[in-house]
């Protein structure tokens, strides 16, 4: 049997088990009749999970479902995407304020005419010149301008939040609540607010701060002492680094368990 | 080939296989597993708790439906915590497919807290949640940096009127509201850089209290931010929704996850020590 026959006998039993678990899922559980919305819900369930299905059969091998899900998604959210932008930006922030008679087209109360908002406009429509060719180069301005203000927010931002605060807090006494050894010992506690937790918590934000950023300074050799810092540093790195991968494999495991109970929930309603 | 090259050359579909098997067996299976709370989602939850009838809290859904399993959870169970003490909550959403993220949430928690229900030995009569009064949906805006800065002028600057289309002015909630100086805090559930824009545009800016409710692949990189004092809590991935749900004895999605996730972990860590076994034997065969 050739690869084309095989081909067309996977898409009819597809298909036919897509139309199948549509029908099933259109009778209302309940012992309701069929009615447009059940209906219509099967169809966008059975779809869903037809999709979600065809996702993970890239699992195996690439093939031609993968390809027409992938495609699907990217499709569907550009669409939606400038959609969005379209009726939220242009539509509700633009149109209100530079013309009554587009207002009332697209159906939203006009407000107040603003000149400053020809700014944006200008600004949108000098984007859209990158279309062309011989124009493209007026698109730089509009680029510049976006450019320009991002930069100056975000020169603020990270100073303040991710700067500022972050060498601040590393600025931690390495001796807390000190009243000397012999009471450090006789006090001696493991509790997560005890003197020596506490302590033990400021020498490795201290030592993993002071180490790492050794490593990254590379205007002297690696080699003695400061190598020997140095990969403290890189063991700082690789713990910060498998913290976030085991964050990430969390993350993924969950995206899977919420596809599972959407299959055997919402499409089989094998756990109710 | 002996065992060792096996191990080497195991095809990555098998990997996939194992863990597709635990994972439905482990789900179909129910049984439960301990979940220790960490001190980051106490403190959200301990804020909660000590808020007082009729304050004012902020809940920031800004995150697409390829999120929803793991921050649906916390969403609702942070927002049926405040429905049943009688807080009032102000939703936003700052990501483009959030508006139905929310709009579902909302329906949900409000059918949801229509039910009595018994949370830590405290009876909730079950009552109708009104929109307006006990909340109210601002909406979407784009451009979150410029929507959170606006709100901490007035909420009325990015969002004129809610997401139904009702003027702020004509809502019962809002009056007297202007910006974040009348909400307790603000928490957010984000599945990109809108947190970052929270901590730096909202909470650096205006200084109010925020929590931040994240996807796992996010955890790692806002603890230092939690250290240093910018946010007060913290919930990382579905394990952060669990023990949410946990602390308020409302075992939802992300508990009954737990038990997969600790097992597809397992099955995870089995495969990594087979192919580092396979790769140091070969090395050392190999000389």
């Amino acid at each position: 049997m050739n690869g084309s026959r095989w081909t067309m006998i996977v898409l009819i039993a597809v298909v036919t088990l897509f139309l199948v678990s549509w029908a099933i899922k259109s009778f209302p559980s309940s012992g309701d009749t069929i009615s447009w919305p059940s209906i219509r819900h099967a169809f966008f369930v059975t779809l869903a999970a037809f999709v979600t299905l065809a996702i993970f059969s890239f699992l195996y091998k690439d093939n031609p479902y993968y390809k027409f899900a992938e495609h699907l998604f990217v499709g569907v959210s550009a669409a939606y995407w400038m959609c969005v932008g379209f009726w939220s930006t242009f539509v509700g922030n633009l149109i209100p304020r530079i013309s009554p008679g587009l207002s009332k087209f697209f159906g939203v109360p006009y407000k107040e005419f603003t000149f400053y908002y020809f700014v944006p406009l200008i600004l949108g429509i000098l984007l859209l010149m990158r279309l062309s060719s011989k124009a493209g180069w007026l698109s730089r301005w509009a680029l510049a301008f976006i450019v320009g203000t991002t930069a100056g927010l975000n020169l603020i931002r990270y100073l303040r939040s991710d700067f500022i605060s972050q060498v601040s807090n590393t600025f931690v006494p390495l001796l807390v609540q000190w009243k000397g050894t012999g009471a450090f010992f006789s006090d001696f506690s493991l509790a997560s607010g005890g003197q020596f937790t506490l302590m033990l918590t400021n020498w490795v934000i201290f030592i993993g701060t002071f180490c790492g950023l050794i490593y990254f300074f590379f205007s002297k050799e690696h080699k003695g002492v400061f190598g020997a810092a140095s990969r403290v540093g890189i063991w700082v790195l690789m713990i910060t680094f498998g913290a976030s991968f085991g964050y990430t494999v969390m993350g993924r495991v969950s995206l899977l368990v919420g596809r599972l109970t959407f299959l055997f929930d919402d499409w089989l309603g094998l756990m109710n | 080939m002996n065992i060792f090259d096996r191990m080497m050359s195991l095809d990555r579909r098998w990997v996939f296989l194992f863990i597709a098997l635990v994972c439905v067996i482990t789900y179909v299976w129910p049984f439960s597993i301990p979940i220790r709370i960490t001190e980051e989602v106490k403190a959200i939850y301990s804020f909660i708790e000590k808020l007082n009838e009729g304050d004012i809290i902020f809940l920031g859904i800004d995150y697409d439906p390829n999120a929803l399993a793991e921050l649906h959870p916390m969403s609702y169970a942070i927002a049926e915590q405040a429905f049943r003490k009688k807080l009032r909550v102000i939703f936003v959403t700052l990501s483009q497919n959030g508006p139905g993220m929310a709009d579902q949430a909302i329906r949900d928690i409000s059918d949801s807290v229509k039910l009595d229900k018994t949370y830590n030995g405290v009876f909730y009569p079950g009552r109708e949640i009104k929109n307006g009064i006990d909340y109210v949906f601002l909406g979407y805006k784009p451009y979150p940096a410029l929507v959170i800065l606006g709100m901490g002028q007035n909420f009325r600057i990015p969002f004129p009127s809610d997401y139904y289309g009702t003027p702020l002015d004509s809502i019962p909630m809002m009056k007297g509201v202007m910006n974040y100086d009348q909400v307790k805090c603000v928490i957010d559930f984000a599945a990109g850089n809108v947190a970052d824009m929270w901590i730096s545009y909202g909470q650096g800016r205006y200084n109010f209290p925020l929590a931040l409710g994240m996807t796992g692949v996010m955890g790692a990189d806002y603890y230092p931010y939690l250290n240093s004092g910018q946010i007060f809590g913290i919930m990382g991935g579905l394990l952060g929704a669990a023990q949410y749900e946990k602390l308020a004895d409302n075992p939802g999605p992300a508990i009954d996850g737990m038990r997969i996730q600790v097992y597809a972990h397992i099955v995870i860590i089995l495969f990594i020590i087979i192919g580092n076994i396979g790769f140091l034997v070969s090395r050392r065969k190999q000389g």
